[in-house]
């Protein structure tokens, strides 16, 4: 599968990156170099296989429904790039 | 000889007999670091007051006689990518630069519970992604063997302070060979335990299904004593396994008998460095001399562990990263400098009369967050991203990341196969000795390739283990890899320490540092 | 109902949220209406390195409505990532449920008690666990460039609930969700509270319509934003005829433009097109590697079958069976919930006339609860002393007429009908003494013998208030057959 630049541009988009003319460019050639290679999986008879998607077989891992201590407001806010003395702050969420 | 000489079970037992204190130790640790540091650049951040105070009070209850945690008064540096909420956990990213985790990742609670004394931050590969600690955002980290090469990554700083003697023990992660092969390169011994084994809680993660946390030491005996430590269930991570942990730093020393040792022939196929071939070959021809038989054993899909690796672990890095994007921590763009960008974009549109464009220019929350993520973010985490998003969006799911998970049950079940028939599986952590800084910087995929050897443990979620096997003529050190079933870590810890009994590679010091 | 040129249809997507102390993957509070910000932890905050735990109390009340839902339950069922960008949203991604929910291919009937629809089965596709999310607010009046985050809700377990469409108004839209309502409620797997947006609904509408004698549908269209089921009838029915004058406009059918989402705004009573992003939909689900699978076996399954309470729908049945009420009276009882529906059971019980019972339950109590706005719990009258109401009604020993001010007795002084009857006077009159009383009046009243006599036995009316006069007890029923007995008979 070759990669386009208007693929790349598109991925760009839905992963929340802005890429640079150079940075598409590059990036363009080089994840059809990866995309290359990696399309040799498709060489592997996968019939009936079922799909690994965790390197331990383990189920019905619960905890149970007991309130814990939350953060201190002060605290949970204390990473944010922006806030107030309630909340997060974050350029405008157009209103839908 | 400097304290540091010593091996952490070595010092354990000085400190216990009272001929060293924790603060001493400490300080020779933060002295050698602030020796050789400068030129190797393996930590990001020292915690010297912090680290001696410990050590200060590790020191006052020993002479009260108190019961004592198993690595009381050691010093132990922890990669940079598990939260510690004395300090910063950056990931050697710009992205969060400044993030103080308000809470201990459970392997940082484990360490300071066994009484360590944490004396700093190591560096790596930015978000872990990457094989040669060149991806930091911060600093480049060297090898103590030749400065001029890499020490491998993504934990290069953890496996370069071991080396180095700056530290006994050091805390790494492993996602597809961040232990191993930077152990490999550096000349030390360095653990990827079975998946599950350490809890990942408070690991910044990189691809969840493979990330595991491990240790780094010169010995054997050392990385059992630093795995029992920080090995154990923990009901905060879904993914960790109710296992006992073994004492692990206890059955080291009893060797193991009629070992079958599994050869892979592939793996001695042709891109194997000469040199890197018989230094393997003669550590299986050690192990035939302790008693071990040596047996032919199949991977066929293992050739097929990169191609898998490079669709899982970057899919799951697309999604693990999508948190990093301005909104409630890490790095924000300068809001007022976006607001202008958008502006001019707008403007220059509308004079051209591109309707289109106009109406899909970003918002300004979609222009922050790509703004944000652009900007906090390198290059190598960025492809990984795109190539992840590429990969799991619409209509590339089935062909790619499905495949992945198919391709990977069945390196599973091959490794299963083979582990009817033998203990361990033993061959290269890596095709060559370290390579050069800034041989391989714009060629990703033959950066990728250098995973080989080491990314099937992860896909499989197998331990396995590097350790030094000898050295190039170039004076650099070659690792040998061990391989084992689920959860027998002990296996491997056991055969790593026959092996070092017998052999002395792993007692040599780089010269230059 | 006129006849339409259309057949709406009409499928529904509940989220409710479920009654767990904590939230789904941490042990932070779910209480509702705290101050932003204030029960968020490091893993609903979605800070590096932190991994979820699910709740297991979450997985078990999903398990319970599936099943009340007659879903099938796989042994198999996984959590994945649904992957968008919104502040709400810290980790970038929701945890869901994508090919292989808890629960698929149950039902819900619904009926309407006022027969304007045939009774129905609406098939449900499937009900899913995820996590919620958070909430941004814009005040746009106050000039605010930037929007504010509150954390709280995020992670709130959510269990989503997706109908076949097989409903074909308004009307039954409204009544699947009453329906399923109260089922929660019956289960106690949620409170339903639409104002703390424990229970929303999306609703997907369009249009069945014939053209050319050729069967059509039109595109169609999701509804958000509504906030009541009143509201979810209006912007149906709104919706409906907006499609319709809109096909007649572009003749546009299903598959010729995209998916459209419309929020309903309720002041206004119309629908608005939302602004969609074509990238919004590619969420690239996959499945979460930090969450395990869970199994379920089918034992567990019928364990959980036969641990739950009674459902509206085996009760109402119930009702009709055992306790001879009809439709209506069944529905207003099992309606009320449980508790009302207790309340009379143990009084029909024990007065032995289940009718009369529910007269009293469904006129009288349900009225005192709504005019004092109180529950059956803290409502005065206990179910054992509603039932000494009604014997006594029943034996005679209180007169029917007066049933009413014995229980405003009961409830005022708090005592039971048979210390309110002698509080009132009321006393049973014996037959003779009240044949005797009748045959006294008819004596002294020829007149209107005469015109009984005559044929006309509305007469006899006059006697009974004089009997009423005379002695407050009698029963009036009985003094007119007496009277007009007598009458006859003089």
């Amino acid at each position: 599968m070759a990669i386009t630049r208007e693929t790349v541009e598109k991925v760009a988009l839905l992963a929340r990156l802005k890429l640079s003319e150079t940075e598409l460019e590059k990036m363009t050639e080089q994840m059809g170099q990866i995309v290359g290679y990696v399309d040799q999986l498709s060489e592997v008879d996968t019939e009936g296989v079922e799909p690994m998607a965790h390197a331990v077989e383990v189920t019905n891992v619960f905890a149970e429904d007991v309130v814990a201590e939350s953060l201190p407001r002060e605290q949970a806010l204390s990473n944010a790039p922006s806030s107030n003395e309630r909340g997060y702050l974050v350029p405008a969420v157009l209103g839908d | 000889m400097s304290l540091l000489d010593r091996s952490a079970c070595q010092l354990l037992a000085d400190l216990k007999a009272g001929e060293i204190s924790s603060v001493e130790l400490t300080q020779a640790s933060l002295d050698r670091i602030e020796a050789a540091d400068e030129k190797v650049g393996a930590f990001l951040q020292q915690s010297g007051r912090a680290a001696l105070a410990a050590a200060e009070q590790i020191d006052v209850r020993r002479a009260a006689g108190e019961q004592l945690g198993i690595l009381a008064g050691l010093p132990v540096a922890v990669k940079d990518v598990l939260c510690d909420s004395t300090t910063t956990t950056t990931c050697a990213s710009k992205m969060l630069a400044n993030f103080r985790p308000p809470y201990d990742s459970t392997v940082v609670a484990k360490l300071r519970s066994a009484d360590a004394v944490l004396v700093g931050r190591t560096n790596m590969d930015e978000f872990a992604m990457g094989g040669s600690t060149e991806n930091s955002a911060v600093q480049l980290t060297r090898n103590p063997w030749d400065l001029q090469r890499a020490p491998g990554g993504s934990s290069g700083g953890a496996a370069a302070c071991v080396a180095a003697g700056m530290v006994p023990l050091s805390i790494g992660t492993d996602t597809g060979g961040s232990i191993r092969q930077p152990a490999g390169l550096c000349g030390v011994v360095g653990m990827k335990p079975t998946y599950g084994r350490v809890s990942r809680y408070g690991l910044v993660a990189f691809a969840s299904s493979l990330d595991q946390v491990g240790p780094l030491a010169r010995t054997a005996e050392d990385v059992a004593l630093l795995l029992e430590a920080i090995a154990g269930h923990d009901p905060r991570d879904s993914t960790s396994l109710e296992e006992a942990t073994p004492a692990y730093s206890q059955s080291v020393s009893k060797p193991l008998e009629n070992m079958r040792i599994g050869v892979v022939k592939e793996q001695f196929a042709t891109g194997l460095n000469s040199e890197v071939e018989t230094a393997v070959r003669d550590a299986i021809a050690v192990y035939e001399s302790l008693g071990a038989t040596v047996k032919e054993v199949e991977l066929p899909h293992s050739k097929y562990g990169v191609a898998a690796y490079y669709v899982i672990a970057p899919s799951e890095a697309s999604s693990n990263l999508a948190r990093y994007d301005g909104a409630h921590y890490g790095h924000r763009t300068d809001q007022a400098e976006m607001m202008a960008e958008l502006e001019a974009e707008r403007k220059q549109l509308s004079e051209s009369g591109d309707q289109r464009g106009l109406d899909n220019l970003d918002t300004p929350l979609i222009r922050m967050y790509r703004r944000s993520r652009a900007e906090g973010f390198g290059p190598e985490v960025k492809r990984r991203i795109m190539l992840g998003t590429y990969a799991l969006s619409a209509g590339y799911y089935d062909a790619y990341y499905l495949k992945a998970l198919k391709v990977r049950r069945l390196i599973r079940q091959d490794y299963d196969k083979a582990f009817e028939d033998v203990d361990l599986i033993a061959g290269p952590v890596t095709a060559s000795p370290a390579f050069k800084l800034g041989e391989m910087v714009d060629d990703p995929l033959a950066m990728y390739l250098v995973d080989l050897y080491t990314v099937s443990a992860n896909l499989a979620g197998l331990p396995g283990l590097s350790m030094p096997c000898g050295f190039s003529e170039a004076g650099l050190p070659i690792g040998l890899q061990l391989q084992a079933p689920p959860l027998k870590e002990q296996r491997l810890l056991k055969a790593a320490h026959m092996y070092q009994q017998t052999t002395d590679w792993h007692t040599r010091r780089p010269p230059e540092t | 109902m006129p006849e339409q040129p259309y057949t709406t249809v009409i499928g529904l997507e509940v989220h409710v949220q479920l009654a767990t102390q904590s939230k789904l993957f941490c042990r932070c509070s779910t209480q509702f209406g705290a101050e932003p910000n204030t029960q968020t932890c490091p893993v609903c905050t979605g800070l590096p390195g932190t991994l979820p735990v699910m709740n297991a109390h979450a997985f078990e009340l999903s398990l319970q409505t599936a099943i009340a839902l007659n879903c099938d339950i796989p042994g198999f069922t996984k959590w994945d990532r649904k992957q968008y960008y919104y502040p709400d949203l810290p980790k970038g991604y929701q945890i869901s449920q994508f090919d292989l929910p808890m629960s698929d291919d149950g039902y819900l009937e619904i009926a309407d008690p006022k027969d304007r629809f045939e009774p129905k089965r609406v098939r449900i596709l499937r009900a899913h666990l995820e996590e919620d999310a958070g909430k941004s607010v814009h005040d746009e009046a106050a000039g605010k460039a930037d929007s504010e985050i509150d954390l709280n809700r995020t992670g709130t377990p959510l269990l989503e609930i997706v109908s076949e469409p097989d409903m074909r108004s308004s009307l039954e839209a409204r009544a699947f969700l009453q329906e399923l309502k109260l089922l929660l409620t019956y289960i106690g797997v949620s409170d339903c509270n639409m104002q703390e947006g424990s229970l929303r609904v999306d609703a997907n509408v369009n249009l069945h319509l014939e053209k050319d004698s050729e069967k059509v549908a039109t595109p169609i269209v999701e509804i958000k934003n509504m906030n009541s089921f009143r509201a979810v009838e209006r912007a149906i029915d709104y919706e409906a005829k907006r499609q319709y004058d809109e096909w007649q406009e572009t003749g546009r059918r299903l598959g010729e433009s995209p998916k459209q989402t419309r929020g309903w705004d309720d002041a206004a009573g119309v629908t608005r097109g939302q602004r969609s992003k074509e990238e919004s939909s590619d969420y690239r689900y996959f499945p979460d590697p930090d969450l395990m699978p869970v199994t379920t076996t089918a034992e567990q399954v019928e364990a959980v079958r036969a641990a739950l309470p009674e459902l509206p729908a085996g009760l109402r049945q119930r009702l009709g069976d055992d306790y001879s009420l009809g439709h209506y009276d069944a529905d207003v009882l099992v309606n009320q919930g449980r508790p009302v529906v207790d309340y009379y059971l143990t009084a029909a019980d024990a007065s032995g006339d289940p009718k009369l019972t529910c007269n009293w339950v469904t006129q009288e109590v349900l009225r005192e609860l709504k005019d004092k706005e109180i529950t059956i719990e803290q409502f005065g009258v206990s179910a054992e002393r509603l039932a000494g109401l009604v014997k006594g009604i029943d034996s005679g020993a209180i007169p029917g007429p007066r049933g009413r001010e014995v229980f405003t007795t009961m409830l005022a002084d708090d005592c039971d009908a048979q210390e309110a009857t002698s509080k009132l006077g009321i006393e049973q009159v014996d037959e003779s003494e009240l044949v005797a009383l009748c045959q006294k009046l008819v004596d002294a009243n020829p007149k209107i013998v005469a015109d009984v006599k005559a044929g006309k036995q509305q007469a006899v009316g006059a006697l009974i208030g004089q009997a009423k006069a005379q002695n407050p007890n009698v029963d009036p029923g009985r003094v007119r057959e007496i009277c007009l007995e007598l009458a006859q008979q003089s």
